[in-house]
């Protein structure tokens, strides 16, 4: 097909406003920008990317071919492999990918002001994450839908395998305990918020029961009941918050609300998944697709503007949220949204099983991430369209600002950035809320940020409505992925233990269903406990952890992608998952090394430890802080020695794959590619593409 | 057009899981007896959740 001249011309326009648009964000140093420039460079970006980069991955890399029967119609068995209408995988495809990540990462990585979280969304995603998506869908596609883990163990050998299997689990247990952190930071002392997030859970408990007894199956009626549930429950929490007998059950301390969310945990991974999990993921898919969409169309129609400098001082490492500098920090704190390890698991789990066709591996592989990132995009400009002193007021924690709220509002004054303590007063005020500093991790700040975006486009009378319908959205998807999450976990703990002991592999034996999920919660449960009681707020420690844990996973996916490429005869096109991988490897490695050896106790994990001791030696840390400073201490190291192991793995995979490559291209024996034979798609053109 | 958007969402959201395991059941394997509505629901959730099926 060759391309008219409009075409052409369309595509040049669009290069042109795309060019246009990245430059001015890159380029304005003025007062403010409008965030509709945010979209059309995002817009811009993701067109030509997909137009041509991913039409060339498709055609020269992988060469998808259209005529070769996909796992789903080869092994169908009208469950999990099934040809399914493409729009359908995609919605299926999107909702497993977009988590909480790609809205928490962006906000966070706002302290280094709103240019290079934008610019590492855009770039990370056109050229990484949607590229390990796509190849990684592409590769499972060919091995009848096998997880990224079997691929690994197929085609570098068993310490591939093993690296992808011990990374996933670690990630599961940090991401757990990050997100827990999150909504314990939003609920602390918020009876609005934690009743409405506590009133989720019995919530999902009807649902699951009307789904499997009163109307079996009936998914749709389900979840709209629930989601009416859950708006009466928004709006129930602001009346429990005005009932002064009422209020105290839900006014918590950080810690109390990290032991019922490590108790609801436990719980949700023990109960049977329709119970609890199964109908709460019903509702968290909705309501964070309903979501989303509310939010772009408040952005275009609002198309506020960013209030946050193209670049803030924190650049240099000094950041209130989390220390570091932005190269490499910037690159770990935004994974989902720019490139996530994760997605190669889902990309190599139910999504390849549905696919009827090769030739829609393009766009729910890439398409499907590029989607993702404009999420991230829209997440970094509610964080950026808050004063950038309320940014900071909100999340900076308690031990870097301040308790009180005057050291707080003169420290971040001092940095440059106003705020006032009425100014705090009135929007805490305003969003229903007693205080809103040092609600670190940002969902309390995506939440004001989304608020003030609803309310200015759908009327400012319910600003505390949509703050706390934003924290809910947040927390009801969070909680899903702490139950889904617990869950995964344990199955992989049951395996590995499965082959020391048989009894405990097998996944219905109840005994061994508990002391599994004990013991991933227990894991989870810990960094949590320790989250909590930092007074840096354990989001300073947790989401780099969590950056480098993902970070690894995808070096991992791109490492099974390049090994392959290479196996295949395509050395000439490695570099498409190579450049990736070797970009990552190196701020991945890093990060690493400067929470490993960096002397700023901010950033090393030993060099805090070190100083934790020595203040604790010669009793210079008050009585509360003293309590806890061994256990700070024992958990710095810990982190530590993680981090270590997390990049030992990581390049041990690196070596696996330029070994396996290496001999390969000498011409000695390797692991056969384990793809699957060709076979002819017998489904017509567009049987099931209707 | 309605119609089409109403299966979409169907389809989308699980909704005519059963309808299509029916349909399914019958082509692959005409004769068997089938699962019932609330045994295939059950069966369907449980085999969903084995494995990871969100992302952060």
């Amino acid at each position: 097909m060759k391309s008219t001249i409009f075409q052409r011309i369309g595509w040049f326009l669009v290069a042109i406003l795309g060019a246009a648009a990245v430059g001015g964000i890159a380029l304005n140093r003025g007062e403010s920008i409008n965030a509709i420039w945010f979209i059309a460079a995002a817009a811009c970006v993701y067109a030509l990317a997909y137009r041509f980069y991913s039409a060339w991955i498709a055609a020269r890399v992988l060469v998808l071919d259209e005529t070769r029967a996909t796992p789903a119609e080869r092994l169908d068995n009208g469950r999990d492999f099934m040809p399914t209408n493409k729009w359908v995988v995609f919605g299926h495809h999107f909702a497993a990918i977009a988590g909480p990540g790609p809205l928490i990462g962006p906000t966070l990585a706002a302290q280094f002001g709103y240019l290079p979280g934008t610019l590492w969304i855009l770039v990370g995603a056109v050229l990484g994450g949607c590229v390990q998506d796509m190849t990684i869908l592409f590769f499972s596609i060919r091995r009848d839908g096998r997880s990224l883990g079997q691929m690994a163990r197929d085609e570098l050998g068993p310490i591939g395998g093993a690296a992808a299997l011990v990374g996933t689990l670690m990630i599961m247990v940090i991401l757990i305990a990050v997100l827990g952190l999150v909504v314990v930071n939003a609920m602390k002392h918020s009876p609005w918020a934690t009743s409405t997030v506590a009133a989720t859970i019995p919530i999902a408990v009807l649902v699951g029961l009307y789904m499997r007894n009163i109307r079996p199956g009936r998914v749709l009626e389900g979840s709209l009941i629930g989601l009416a549930l859950l708006l009466f429950a928004v709006a129930g929490g602001g009346w429990i918050d005005h009932n002064e007998s009422l209020r105290p059950l839900f006014d918590h301390e950080g810690l109390t609300l990290a032991w019922f969310v490590i108790g609801y945990g436990f719980l949700a991974a023990i109960l049977p998944v329709w119970l609890l999990l199964a109908p709460r993921d019903y509702l968290s898919t909705f309501m964070k697709l309903g979501t989303i969409f509310l939010l772009t169309i408040a952005i275009v129609l609002m198309r506020p503007e960013i209030k946050m400098p193209a670049l803030t001082q924190f650049i240099d490492g000094s950041g209130p949220i989390f220390g570091g500098s932005v190269f490499p920090f910037v690159f770990i704190t935004i994974a989902c949204g720019a490139v996530s390890g994760f997605h190669a698991l889902i990309a190599s789990g139910t999504t390849p099983k549905l696919l009827a066709n090769e030739r829609d591996i393009r766009m729910i592989g890439y398409g499907g991430m590029v989607l993702e990132s404009f999420v991230a995009i829209m997440a970094m400009i509610a964080a950026t369209v808050l004063d950038p002193g309320v940014f900071f007021a909100i999340n900076s924690p308690a031990g870097v600002v301040g308790k009180e709220a005057a050291d707080a509002v003169a420290k971040i004054s001092s940095w440059g950035f106003p705020v006032t303590v009425e100014q705090m007063e009135f929007l805490a005020k305003e969003m229903g809320e007693k205080t809103l500093f040092a609600r670190t991790g940002g969902a309390p700040s995506l939440a004001v940020g989304m608020a003030s975006i609803f309310g200015s486009a759908f009327g400012n009378g319910l600003l505390a409505m949509w703050y706390h319908f934003a924290i809910m959205f947040e927390a009801v998807f969070i909680l899903t992925t702490l139950d889904a999450g617990t869950r995964v976990g344990r199955f992989m703990l049951q395996d590995m233990l499965g082959n020391f002991s048989p009894k405990l592999g097998e996944t219905s034996w109840y005994p061994s269903v508990l002391l599994t999920s004990g013991m991933v919660v227990a894991a989870w449960g810990y960094f949590l406990y320790i989250g909590v009681i930092d007074p840096n707020g354990g989001v300073n420690i947790l989401w780099p952890l969590f950056g480098i844990s993902n970070q690894m996973l995808a070096a991992i996916a791109l490492s099974v992608a390049t090994g392959i490429l290479v196996k295949s005869g395509k050395l000439k096109y490695a570099w498409v998952t190579g450049a990736p991988l070797a970009w990552l490897a190196m701020v991945t490695t890093s990060a690493a090394w400067e929470k490993v050896f960096s002397s700023d106790v901010r950033v090393g994990f030993f060099a805090a430890a070190n100083d934790m001791a020595d203040k604790l030696a010669s009793g210079a840390l008050p009585a509360a802080k003293a309590k806890f400073a061994p256990q700070l201490i024992f958990n710095q190291q810990l982190d530590a020695w993680l981090t270590i192991f997390f990049v030992v793995v990581l390049w041990v995979v690196i070596f696996d794959m330029l070994r396996v490559a290496a001999r390969y291209l000498r011409g000695k024996p390797v692991l056969p590619l384990s793809e699957s034979p060709h076979e002819p798609s017998r489904l017509a053109e567009d049987w099931v593409r209707d | 057009m309605l119609h089409k958007i109403w299966r979409f969402i169907r389809q989308v959201s699980g909704d005519d899981a059963y309808e299509r395991y029916l349909a399914h059941h019958a082509a692959a394997h005409p004769g068997e007896p089938s699962l019932s509505r609330p045994e295939f629901f059950r069966r369907e959730q449980e085999r969903k959740w084995n494995g990871v099926r969100r992302c952060c």
